[in-house]
C-alpha cells in the first residue's frame, strides 16, 4: 500500500476516535459542571486532557460552559474541535476514497455535512448534550462500518492502528488528568462528592457498567486504575488497545516495521504482566506519563516505518 | 429534437414513455438524484472558488439518445480521427513528413508552447501519443455531426459517463427494460487493458498508476474513481522517485517500480529538472527514465502540440495525408487569426462569431459574439489585436438540443458530445460518451465550470 494512502487511512481514524473521545470528555464535564452548579474546574478537565487549557484561555479567557464548549466542539478556529476533527477525518477519507468502502466513505461524508448543520446552531447544554450523544453515535457507526464492510487488508490494519492508538493516548490522558486533581486525598476516600469523580470518569470511557460488573464494590482509585490500564476486557483500557495494537502491527505486509513492533510488543509485555500495586508503587503519575511517551514514541514509529517510508 | 419540435425516431419509445409521467414525479427523480450524487460525493472543485466548495455538475435526467446507425457513423469517424491525430504526433517527433510536404505550415509546429523538443526521435509503443483522447463533437441542425475540437493531453468526464449511467439505472430501471441502450460500464477494463498495452516490453506483469495533481484538482473525483475502477494506486509526484533509472513508490512494504503512468497532470507539471523547476508535483528525474523506455507516461508527453486549436483547422488534411481517407466527420470552419486575411474577416464579424484562445480550455477566456455585450466585445477585441496569433474564430453553429429538465418542465436545451477514444494495440471506444447540456436558455456553452449539467448519454443497439 502506498505510504501516503497508509497515512490517511490512520489519521482517518485517529481523527474519528478523537472526535468520539473529545466528545466524551465533554459530555462527563458538562454533566458534572451542572451537578456543581456551574463549577469551572470540571471544566478544565477537557481542556487539560487535550492539552488546550493555555490556547483557550488566550482566546476565550476564564473557562465557562457555553465557551468551552463551543471551543471543543463547533469551532472551527480550533484545530482540535470535534468539528475539524470530523472535517479532517473526512478529508482524509476523501483522498482514499478508493481505498475504502463506499459505505465508509458515505457515513463520513454524511457525518461531515450533518456536522456542519450543528455547527451553525446556538449551543445551550440542552443541545450540547444531543450533539455530542450524535458523535458518539456517528463514531460507532464509523468502526462499525468499517470493521462490517471492508476487506482484511492493510486499509483495515492501517484504519484499526489509528483507532487504538488514539484510544490508548486518550485513556492514559484521561488517567493522567483525573489523577493529578486527587492526588492530595486518601486512597480510599468517603466523600460523596469523589464517588461522583470517579463514576464520571468512568462513564467517560464508558466503563462504568464494567466496573460494576467486575468489582460489585464501591469506587475506590485503585481499581479505576487497574480496570483502565490492565483489565483485558474492558475496550477502552491501555491493555486491550495493546492487545490490539500488537495484533495488528505483525499483519502488515512487508518487513519494514521493526521499530514500532518491537516497542508495541515491549508495553503489551508491560500491561500484560504488570501489577496494580506495583505501578501504585512506582507511583501512578510517573507510570503514566511514561506511557503517554512511549506511546507518542510509538507514533512516530510507526510513521518512520510505515507512513514516511521509501 | 428535430426543428419543428418532432423528436427524433431514436427517442420515438423514450418519448412514448416520457408523455403519460407527471412532472411532479420527475421532480422527485431529479431530487433524489441530486440527493444521491451530493452523498455519493461525485463533486468537482471549481478554480478561483476562494470556500474552496465542492459543486455538484447538475445532472439532467432525461437521456440522450442516439440511434446505432448515427453511432456507427461517430465511432468510426472518432477512430479515423484520433488515429491520424496519433500518426500526425509520432512524425512531427520523427521524420516530420507532413511538414516537408507543406502541409501543416512548420514554424506553427516548431514554435508550438505545446512541442517538446525532448520527445525527439523517441520510439513509443505502438507509435502511440494520445492513449485517450475526448473528442467534442456537436449535432448541426443540418443533421451531421462536427467535431469541436479534440482534447488529446487530459481530457476528463468519463468517471461522469459512468455514474450518469450507474444513477439512470438507478432511478428508471423499467426504461432499460424498454431499451436496449449500449453498456459502457466496461470502460476502466479498456482503460487498463489499453495502459498495460503500452507498458515497457520487458515488463511482465506491468504496475499501472493513475498521477493527479492532488485533491484540490478539479477532476481529482474522476482520477480516484478510474484508480479504484481500474484496481491500480492513484498517486501523488510525492509518492513516486526515481532510482537506479526507474520509478518507483513509496509503499508501506518499501519500494515498488512503477512501469505505467496514467497522468491527469500537463507536461509542465511532471518534472522538476526537465520543465517547470519550480512544480511540486511531479517527479524529479521521470524524463530521464521515460526517455530510456523505462516507464511508459500516458497520454505520451508533447501532445499539447496537436490539440492546440490553431492545429485544429489541419486535422482533415491529416487524414487524407497519413490514411488516404476523406474525413467521416465535420470539422467546423475556423478563421486563424495568425492570417491577415482572416483577422480582417474576424474582427469585421465579431457579434456573429465565436473566439477563442489558441490554449484556452473549460470555456475560460472566450467570446461568444451573439450573447456578448458591445463592451465585452470591444474589450475583446483589444485583446485579439494584442496578439492575434493566440487566437481562432469560428462561426456559431446552431447546435442540435434535446429535451432537458428545467425548473419549468421539460425543454429544450443545447448539447454537445465528447466519447472517448483508446489508443494502445488497437484503438477502439465504448458506445457512448460524455453529454454535456447548457441549462441556461439559449447558452451555448456546455462547460461544468461555466454552469453547464450533463446527462446519460444512449447509444440503442439493433
Amino acid at each position: 500500500m502506498l505510504s501516503r494512502t497508509a497515512e490517511c487511512l490512520y489519521w482517518m481514524a485517529r481523527n474519528m476516535e478523537r472526535a468520539e473521545n473529545t466528545a466524551r470528555l465533554l459530555d462527563v464535564s458538562l454533566q458534572m459542571s451542572l451537578l456543581h452548579g456551574g463549577g469551572s474546574a470540571e471544566l478544565m478537565v477537557p481542556l487539560d486532557v487535550t492539552g488546550q487549557t493555555e490556547s483557550y484561555r488566550e482566546r476565550y479567557g476564564e473557562p465557562m460552559a457555553e465557551a468551552v464548549l463551543r471551543a471543543l466542539a463547533i469551532d472551527a478556529d480550533n484545530p482540535a474541535s470535534i468539528f475539524n476533527c470530523i472535517r479532517y477525518a473526512r478529508e482524509n477519507a476523501r483522498v482514499v476514497r478508493g481505498k475504502i468502502t463506499s459505505e465508509m466513505w458515505e457515513q463520513l461524508n454524511a457525518t461531515w455535512l450533518e456536522m456542519r448543520e450543528w455547527a451553525r446552531r446556538d449551543l445551550d447544554a440542552a443541545t450540547a448534550s444531543a450533539l455530542l450523544d450524535w458523535v458518539k453515535e456517528r463514531s460507532h457507526l464509523f468502526r462499525g462500518v468499517t470493521y462490517g464492510t471492508i476487506l482484511r487488508n492493510d486499509a483495515f490494519h492501517f484504519s484499526r492502528l489509528g483507532t487504538f492508538i488514539e484510544r490508548a493516548d486518550n485513556t492514559a490522558r484521561i488517567l493522567n488528568v483525573k489523577f493529578k486533581q486527587i492526588k492530595d486525598s486518601e486512597p480510599v476516600s468517603e466523600n460523596i462528592l469523589d464517588y461522583y469523580q470517579w463514576a464520571a470518569l468512568l462513564r467517560s470511557v464508558s466503563a462504568f457498567e464494567a466496573y460494576r460488573d467486575i468489582y460489585r464494590d464501591r469506587i475506590t482509585p485503585q481499581r479505576v486504575a487497574e480496570l483502565l490500564i490492565l483489565r483485558p476486557d474492558v475496550p477502552r483500557s491501555l491493555r486491550a488497545a495493546f492487545d490490539e495494537i500488537s495484533q495488528i502491527l505483525p499483519n502488515i505486509e512487508g518487513n519494514t516495521g521493526h521499530p514500532a513492533k518491537r516497542l508495541a510488543a515491549e508495553l503489551k509485555a508491560r500491561l500484560t504482566y504488570g501489577h496494580i500495586d506495583d505501578i501504585f508503587a512506582e507511583g501512578l503519575q510517573r507510570y503514566l506519563d511514561h506511557f503517554i511517551a512511549d506511546t507518542t514514541q510509538l507514533g512516530f514509529a510507526i510513521h518512520r516505518s510505515y507512513l514516511e517510508a521509501a | 429534437m428535430l426543428l419543428d419540435g418532432i423528436p427524433r425516431p431514436a427517442y420515438r419509445a423514450f418519448n412514448d414513455w416520457l408523455q403519460p409521467q407527471p412532472l411532479d414525479w420527475l421532480r422527485q427523480k431529479q431530487a433524489e438524484a441530486d440527493t444521491l450524487f451530493r452523498r455519493v460525493g461525485i463533486t468537482f472543485a471549481v478554480y478561483g472558488d476562494e470556500s474552496g466548495a465542492e459543486r455538484l455538475i447538475p445532472f439532467d435526467t432525461i437521456p440522450r439518445v442516439i440511434s446505432a446507425a448515427e453511432w456507427q457513423t461517430l465511432e468510426t469517424g472518432c477512430i479515423q480521427r484520433v488515429t491520424a491525430l496519433n500518426r500526425f504526433l509520432h512524425d512531427i517527433y520523427h521524420e516530420q513528413h507532413i511538414l516537408r510536404a507543406g502541409v501543416v505550415p512548420a514554424a506553427q509546429i516548431l514554435t508550438n508552447t505545446g512541442y517538446q523538443i525532448a520527445m525527439q526521435g523517441l520510439d513509443l509503443p505502438h507509435q502511440v501519443y494520445s492513449h485517450i483522447a475526448g473528442v467534442d463533437v456537436i449535432r448541426h441542425h443540418d443533421g451531421g455531426f462536427y467535431v469541436l475540437e479534440d482534447n488529446l493531453r487530459t481530457p476528463s468526464g468519463v468517471s461522469y459517463m459512468l455514474e450518469n449511467r450507474k444513477m439512470m439505472m438507478r432511478l428508471f430501471p423499467e426504461l432499460f427494460a424498454r431499451h436496449r441502450v449500449a453498456p459502457v460500464e466496461h470502460y476502466p477494463n479498456l482503460l487498463l487493458e489499453t495502459l498495460r498495452a503500452v507498458a515497457p516490453p520487458e515488463v511482465g506483469n506491468p504496475t499501472v498508476v493513475v498521477l493527479t495533481p492532488g485533491q484540490y484538482n478539479s477532476a481529482y473525483f474522476e482520477h480516484a474513481f478510474l484508480a479504484s475502477q481500474m484496481g491500480v494506486e492513484l498517486v501523488e509526484g510525492q509518492d513516486l522517485f526515481v532510482k537506479d533509472g526507474l520509478v518507483h513508490m513509496r509503499t508501506t512494504a518499501g519500494p515498488q517500480r512503477v512501469d505505467v503512468i496514467y497522468r491527469r497532470l500537463d507536461d509542465a507539471y511532471l518534472d522538476p529538472l526537465e520543465f517547470n523547476p519550480n512544480s511540486m508535483l511531479g517527479v524529479p528525474g521521470l524524463m530521464s527514465v521515460y526517455r530510456q523506455g523505462r516507464v511508459a507516461v500516458c497520454n505520451a508527453v508533447g501532445t499539447g502540440v496537436a490539440d492546440d486549436k490553431s492545429i485544429y483547422p489541419y486535422v482533415p488534411d491529416m487524414i487524407r495525408f497519413y490514411l488516404d481517407e476523406e474525413p467521416i466527420l465535420h470539422s467546423v470552419p475556423t478563421w486563424q487569426l495568425r492570417k491577415p486575411d482572416d483577422l480582417a474577416y474576424v474582427l469585421a464579424h465579431l457579434p456573429e462569431l465565436v473566439v477563442k484562445e489558441v490554449h484556452g480550455a473549460g470555456g475560460y477566456g472566450m467570446l461568444v459574439g451573439p450573447a456578448a455585450s458591445r463592451a465585452e466585445i470591444e474589450a475583446y477585441r483589444a485583446r485579439v489585436l494584442a496578439d492575434p496569433s493566440n487566437f481562432i474564430a469560428q462561426p456559431t453553429l446552431s447546435l442540435s438540443t434535446c429535451p432537458t429538465f428545467v425548473e419549468a418542465g421539460i425543454a429544450p436545451r443545447h448539447i454537445d458530445l465528447r466519447p472517448f477514444v483508446l489508443s494502445g494495440r488497437k484503438v477502439q471506444l465504448v458506445a457512448g460518451g460524455l453529454t454535456r447540456v447548457a441549462l441556461k436558455e439559449g447558452s451555448l456553452v456546455v462547460n461544468s465550470s461555466q454552469g453547464g449539467g450533463t446527462k446519460d448519454t444512449w447509444i440503442l443497439e439493433d
